[in-house]
């Protein structure tokens, strides 16, 4: 019936499949399916011993199929792949069939049912595994270079970690000067280096490296290839006429680090728009131009009310920023240290929701408070209100959570509203780069534990607050693990992609370019075949999600390992009785 | 005579469900690890993104002998395709008009969104839709 020749292993796991299913039942029904020439179960397949028994199987019986009845394919998949190249078997050749979660611990309850369900299961793995055929990893050599969006701390730290790795860097920055937000602040803490200081000194290791290429004024208008060899075009010079110029450039992977923007509060909100009411960015910017006491106007400021989470943490209007922006506790209150520092006869109250002044930056918040300041907590729902005096000074009032909501009214001389971090209008970055965004707007990666700078699109990382809030030593953490990722693809020369991609029948396709409309990734380019237009898969290109296929009317489009014939023979498989 | 007729309470539907590896997938998993129960007559095969299932596969299992499809799809997840709910409710749409064209109703097929930790959504939803496709009978008549 079949000329394959496959083998299949039934996993116990220990207990945890063999408890619920009765596997040995299992082994008999699926032994003489088409195409099975060894039938084994084992108490654990993927311990050594069982690996190598595979192995000696795989080369004694020139398999060249295999089927793995265990658990979720998010576990072993790779492994398995594993133990059928070790043995010289193509490792597309291998299903895993999950016969675990999907199986006995799902239906714990039901002896029958689950055995019977496995030998579906299983069934369908070996159809599935009968029509599979070698493919080879698709291999693209890397170039050495990689290019970096935005010099701010985080761009600029990442090009000069990979220059010294040996990549050469090609470093745009939209703005004509470097540093971004940092550039612009004065003392940070722990050490009380101001920003300025550590970005110029960032910018004298660039032009200590030959293979950092700096252009500021700089955007990339265009992308196209894929992982390990992109082609780019860049514009320098603004984007009116005059002076500009457009660079192309091969490079091997894209960091994104554009950055956040403050958020801007609306007319009125917490009494913005009155004189005196200042966002945490402009009361910085009023610190750092300042030695001794602060003067606003000619006259000296005595009293500051800092309210906290302005711009983060809405729970509601349109669109919220739901996340906390994290950084603005601990900038609020170092400048407030910074403040009492200047002038220690000034009064100090800090609003507040939940005091986040996590880590380290727990001493910041002693520290303030060992010098005096005040703090309140009030509830959201019932948020301080601003009102301008005659006398000119400013009034708060605020509810005191910690005082059993005690009305306190406060006369200040300056309100600051802790403005926290939003995404930065990247509207034609996203659209050349095809990079998602998450809820809030902030580039998205993959997994945030487990590929936290990775993104969808192969070859492309973001690291920085452009996806997500973060301090400037997070944002460098990140930048440098984007600068790890970049290096380990283009270190080794080549990348290897997933071969489970989409392919064009050339005979059965009448070239209608549907098929090139409904690609989002340009994946599918038109070709020559026997003197007509057909449509054919750039394998580099293709993500093998599969959502061409459904949409070719004459059916000539196929996903490898998810055919056509395969889906209906495992259906088939399936459905087969149970005796 | 109660054993001829696969209709009522001793009627067992076969339910074939799609799922994504990375979406949809795990969630079932978790239900699985979590040892949470549905009818083990359900079937999962799992694709890459729920935009991916073509219509005729969906008419095949239900002429071959599933009774009811169950799509977990991958909403608003979906990392290769912005517009995937869409797409996979055109497929939906595009599946039901060809089951009824070849007799079958359109309701044999349910579309949810099932996220990566949706363990509870997906039992649930499960077995709500196998008491639909219950009291539905067989697919196959006769
Ligand atoms: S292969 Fe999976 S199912 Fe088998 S013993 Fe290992 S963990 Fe358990
Ligand atoms: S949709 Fe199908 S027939 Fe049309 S061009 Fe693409 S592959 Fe060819
Ligand atoms: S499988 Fe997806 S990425 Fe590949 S060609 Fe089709 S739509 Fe494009």
């Amino acid at each position: 019936m079949s000329d394959r020749r496959i083998g299949v292993y039934i996993c116990h796991c220990g207990g945890n499949i063999s408890d619920y299913v009765d596997v040995e039942k299992v082994r008999r029904a699926v032994q003489d399916e088409p195409g099975v020439v060894v039938a084994k179960t084992a108490m654990f397949t993927c311990s050594d011993a069982t690996q190598q028994e595979m192995v000696q199987d795989i080369e004694e019986q020139q398999l060249d199929g295999l089927v793995v009845a265990s658990c979720s394919p998010k576990l072993h998949l790779f492994t398995f792949r594993e133990v059928a190249k070790r043995a010289g078997l193509n490792p597309y050749q291998y299903t895993q069939v999950n016969v675990r979660e999907q199986c006995s611990w799902t239906h714990t309850d039901d002896y029958a049912g689950a055995t019977a369900k496995a030998i579906r299961l299983v069934r369908g793995g070996i159809a599935r595994t009968r029509l599979t055929e070698p493919l080879q990893p698709i291999k693209i050599d890397t170039v050495p270079r990689v290019l970096v969006v935005g010099a701010g701390i985080a761009g600029m730290r990442a090009a000069v970690g990979l220059a010294d790795l040996g990549l050469a860097v090609l470093l745009i920055e939209r703005e004509p000067v470097v540093g971004g937000r940092v550039a612009a602040w004065g003392a940070m803490y722990p050490h009380g280096k101001n920003g300025r200081q550590l970005i110029a000194r960032l910018n004298e290791e660039i032009k200590q490296r030959e293979n950092i290429t700096l252009f500021t004024c700089a955007e990339l208008v265009e992308k196209s290839g894929s992982i390990g060899n992109f082609n780019i075009k860049i514009r320098v010079g603004g984007n009116s006429g005059q002076g500009q110029e457009i660079i192309t450039a091969r490079v091997g992977s894209i960091i994104v680090a554009t950055g956040f923007d403050n958020y801007q509060p609306v007319a009125g909100e917490y009494g913005y728009g009155i004189d005196g009411v200042l966002t945490l960015a402009e009361y910085k910017e009023l610190l750092d131009s300042t030695e001794g006491k602060l003067f606003r106007h000619g006259r000296e400021i005595k009293d500051v009310v800092y309210v906290y989470c302005v711009g983060s943490r809405q729970q509601s209007g349109e669109n919220p920023n739901r996340y906390c922006s994290r950084y603005c506790c601990n900038a609020a209150v170092h400048a407030s240290i910074e403040a009492v520092d200047k002038n220690p006869g000034l009064h100090q109250y800090h609003l507040f929701r939940d005091m986040r002044t996590y880590g380290k930056y727990e001493l910041l918040y002693n520290q303030a408070r060992e010098k005096g300041a005040v703090f309140l907590r009030f509830d959201h729902q019932e948020p301080p209100v601003v009102e301008k005096m005659a006398d000119g000074k400013l009034m708060v009032k605020v509810r005191d959570l910690l005082t059993y909501s005690e009305q306190i009214d406060i006369a200040a001389d300056v309100v600051v509203l802790v403005t926290g971090m939003v995404p930065r209008d990247n509207g034609s970055l996203v659209d050349v780069l095809k990079l998602p965004l998450g809820q809030d707007k902030f580039f998205n990666e993959i997994h945030p534990k487990l590929r936290p700078v990775e993104t969808v699109v192969d070859g492309v990382f973001i690291c920085g607050a452009c996806q997500g809030p973060k301090n400037s030593s997070e944002s460098v953490a990140s930048a440098l693990s984007a600068v790890t990722q970049s290096a380990s693809i283009l270190k080794k020369g080549f990348v290897e992609l997933e071969p489970l991609i989409a392919q064009v029948d050339p005979e059965v396709c009448r070239w209608c370019g549907e098929c090139t409309s409904a690609c989002p990734y340009g994946a599918i380019e038109q070709v020559q075949y026997q003197g007509r237009a057909v449509a054919r898969v750039n394998e580099a290109v293709c993500k093998g999600c599969g959502g061409c296929a459904p949409l070719c009317p004459a059916g000539a489009i196929d996903l490898k390992g998810y055919t056509d014939e395969q889906m209906k023979s495992m259906i088939d498989a399936f459905l087969k009785e149970i005796v | 005579m109660a054993g001829t007729t696969k209709e009522g309470k001793g009627f067992v539907p076969k339910i074939l469900a799609f799922s994504t590896n990375n979406i949809s997938d795990p969630g079932i998993d978790l239900a699985g690890s979590s040892h949470m129960h549905y009818p083990p007559s359900v079937m999962v095969v799992s694709m890459p993104c729920t935009s991916g299932i073509k219509p005729g596969w969906i008419l095949h299992a239900v002429e071959k002998g599933f009774d009811g499809i169950f799509i977990a799809a991958d909403g608003e997840e979906c990392a290769y395709l912005p517009d995937c709910s869409e797409r996979a409710s055109n497929i939906v749409k595009n599946a039901q008009a060809l089951l009824q064209q070849n007799g079958y109703e359109p309701e044999r097929i349910k579309m949810s969104a099932i996220c990566s930790v949706c363990a509870e959504p997906f039992t649930n939803q499960i077995k709500a839709f196998y008491q639909i496709i219950q009291k539905m009978g067989p697919a196959r008549k006769g």
